[in-house]
């Protein structure tokens, strides 16, 4: 083993070390003509609203079944952007290595962050590295910040969200959490379970055009985009799961929801391994999934529209929105009984995400 | 989920139920298995379900807790347990709150975790402060052994564990709980085996099915328990228990372990029914190596942990449930550990209030 195969602390000190990591690494990696400038500051051209959001990535350990803290980074950005009906335009990425780090590693985790900003048609347009003491960090930390272009003219959010309204969850819960925790080997099982981590801009464009309004006395009116409002609301249910999204939901709303247990689609792996260790499937992690609140009138379409993409195959239409019991979660059981779903306290699985 | 049998489960319970039949259960996760389900919704209204003492963390008395934290507090010790007993209140503090103050707790998810820990750092001392019931001590004991097989001599443990049915016989002799029947524990039984519940339907003629945890698994239990013509004690987790149980973790846990005095929240010392080292592995017990100091213990103000443990009373009817107690900002033991009943009762209510 050689130093060259390991990050050293020279390696964030702006020297000759760190120009060829940012060359040999990042601009290999991320390779953009914005990046390939290497100024301190990207410009990007806009129009409209953006959206801003950041995010930092912990995840340890940095690899596991289905993903690594490369993929995570860039997917949960765009998610994150997605969410505010943001088509991604840029992304900025932020390091804190660990003094030691492999080197191959750090090029595998660039690998991962460059196919998965492809993949979400987006660039990597600015960046950041600092190395630490062996100790003062574990390992490696991603912080990136994305910028995105709103492509709705309505008001997203709690605050649309109507009595009646339709929940649809975009597939099956949990496998991120379980993965990531299978990887920690802790608990010594193993799974078939993967995460789902995946950029999800693809699957809400997928969602937004088909709760555009297409009734054709609207697209006769004008030559605009028909309106999306029956799209009320988008969020990813990552830390905190389908649990925390609804509860946060029902309370800024001050609305109630009421889901379906049985409609929640959760795999008979992840499910078993919850049974084992007790943990609630509902309040898991997810890295790959979006929940939707649309008008009724768009839920079917806004259905099949999921389930036709790749990421949305087994979307479901899970609850509705209602005016009983506002701020407040009821889940029905496989049993017909119901109970509240409150936000989860306490032992939240460490450093999934 | 075998779902598919409840209807006709309930209709039964329906049809064969009487009133004033009280059913206690004595294992956390018979306690959250009820609640996160719903059933009492689905039960017909003569069939009260209570929790008793089958919850480990809760059962643990404030003043083994303050014992854990003394010993957690000594610079030589890394003090390892199982997640729940962490937020644990004892008298003055938590091992959450002291963990962040810089003593060395460290939770681990299987004993033997603790053994490889006392491995890895030889210059502490790694103690693991063991609770539970004959689930959880045949691992304990097994980890003992394999700590000296492999020599790791800086491994100790407290242990706090307790044997299921003693604390039966204690709440049938205080009588202050009318009790039709129990619903036996399922992982405890599948050690155990049955001949250690047979005085119940003896000398107190009150039956007792042992069950396993799914909702159709109670149901049943019930089902069988409404229809029992004379007390007896009955398996209705048929696919894991059997009446001799499981003689190779009976004769580990007897190997290592010895019945001891055992203080228990509500019921308080109930001789014979702990589990502590035996002579020939004294050295391993922690509290034959540390000299454990404590204060007098104080309570958790107007918690009535002890009376919901039990069976008197109803978790929602204390005072302080899903007022100043919820799980978020807990009270009592009953409502900080995941198998407590305060807390199954809490985190699984009705929308519009407690069932
Ligand atoms: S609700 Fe809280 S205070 Fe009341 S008995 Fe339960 S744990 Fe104790």
């Amino acid at each position: 083993m050689t130093a060259a195969d390991r990050i050293l602390l020279g390696h964030g000190s702006g020297g000759k070390l760190y120009r060829d990591l940012v060359r040999d690494v990042f601009v290999a990696a991320f390779a953009n003509p914005v990046l390939d400038r290497l100024d301190d500051a990207a410009s990007l051209a806009t129009s409209g609203r953006i959206a801003l959001t950041t995010d930092s990535h912990v995840v340890q350990p940095w690899r596991f079944a289905g993903g690594d803290i490369g993929l995570l980074a860039v997917a949960g950005t765009v998610n994150d952007l997605a969410t505010a009906a943001a088509r991604p335009l840029a992304l900025a990425a932020a390091f804190i290595i660990e003094e030691g780090f492999f080197m191959d590693d750090l090029r595998a985790i660039c690998a991962s962050m460059a196919r998965t900003a492809a993949e979400a048609g987006v660039a990597i347009v600015t960046g950041d590295t600092k190395v630490v003491e062996r100790g003062a960090a574990d390992g490696i930390f991603i912080t990136t910040t994305g910028v995105g272009e709103i492509v709705v003219d309505h008001e997203l959010g709690a605050q649309s969200v109507r009595d009646d309204d339709a929940v649809i969850l975009s597939g099956s819960i949990g496998d991120h959490a379980m993965a990531v925790l299978a990887a920690r080997d802790e608990f010594h099982f193993t799974t078939t379970v993967e995460s789902d981590c995946a950029p999800l801009w693809g699957l809400a464009e997928a969602a937004i055009a088909a709760a555009r309004d297409t009734a054709p006395a609207a697209a006769a009116r004008d030559t605009a985009p028909a309106s999306a409002a029956a799209l009320r609301f988008l969020r990813d249910p990552t830390r905190g799961g389908l649990t925390t999204v609804l509860a946060e939901l029902a309370e800024s709303a001050a609305l109630g929801v009421e889901i379906e247990e049985r409609a929640i689609p959760v795999s008979a792996a992840v499910r078993s391994i919850c049974d084992l260790l007790g943990y609630e499937p509902l309040s898991l992690a997810n890295e790959g999934k979006m929940v939707f609140v649309v008008a009724p009138e768009k839920a079917d379409a806004v259905v099949a529209a999921l389930r036709a993409h790749p990421l949305g195959r087994h979307a479901a239409r899970i609850g509705a929105i209602t005016a009983a019991h506002p701020g407040r979660v009821a889940l029905r059981t496989v049993l017909g009984t119901r109970r509240v779903l409150d936000m989860p306290v306490g032992e939240l699985l460490p450093r999934i995400c | 989920m075998t779902s598919a049998r409840i209807p006709a489960l309930i209709s039964e319970l329906r049809r064969e139920s009487r009133d004033g039949l009280v059913y206690m259960e004595v294992c956390g996760t018979h306690t959250m298995a009820i609640s996160r389900a719903g059933l009492r919704q689905l039960l017909p209204a003569g069939i009260k379900l209570v929790s008793g003492p089958g919850c480990p963390v809760c059962v643990t008395s404030t003043a083994d807790l303050d014992r854990v934290v003394a010993l957690a507090r000594r610079p030589e010790v890394t003090l390892t347990t199982f997640g729940d007993l962490v937020r644990v209140p004892a008298s003055r503090t938590t091992l959450a709150a002291e963990r962040a103050a810089g003593v060395d707790v460290r939770v681990v998810y299987s004993p033997l975790d603790a053994v490889n820990l006392a491995q890895a750092e030889p210059e502490r001392e790694v103690v693991f402060a063991g609770i539970g019931f004959e689930t959880t001590a045949p691992v304990v004991a097994a980890a003992v052994l394999e700590a000296r097989a492999r020599g790791v001599a800086n491994f100790s443990v407290l242990s706090l564990h307790k044997t299921m049915p003693l604390p039966l016989r204690a709440l049938l002799d205080l009588g202050e709980t009318p009790i039709s029947g129990f619903i036996l524990p399922g992982h405890v039984s599948v050690v155990t085996g049955t001949a250690c519940y047979e005085f119940l339907a003896s000398e107190y003629a009150v039956g007792g099915v042992i069950a396993g945890f799914e909702p159709d698994d109670v149901l049943e239990a019930l089902v069988m328990l409404v229809r029992q013509t004379a007390p007896a004690i009955e398996i209705g987790y048929r696919r894991a228990v059997r009446a001799e149980g499981n003689v190779v973790a009976q004769r580990l846990m007897a190997t290592v372990f010895a019945p001891s005095d055992a203080d228990w929240r509500g019921l308080g010392v109930i001789p014979g029914s702990g589990l502590a080292l035996a002579n020939q592995y004294r050295e391993s017990a922690a509290e034959e190596r540390f000299t454990i100091e404590i204060e007098e213990p104080v309570e958790p103000k107007g918690c009535a942990c002890g009376e919901v443990l039990r069976g008197v009373l109803d978790p929602a009817d204390c005072a302080l449930f899903g007022s100043r107690c919820t799980p978020a900002d807990p009270v009592g033991p009953c409502m900080v550990s995941s198998e407590g009943s305060c807390a199954a009762r809490h985190r699984y209510r009705d929308v519009d209030g407690v069932v």
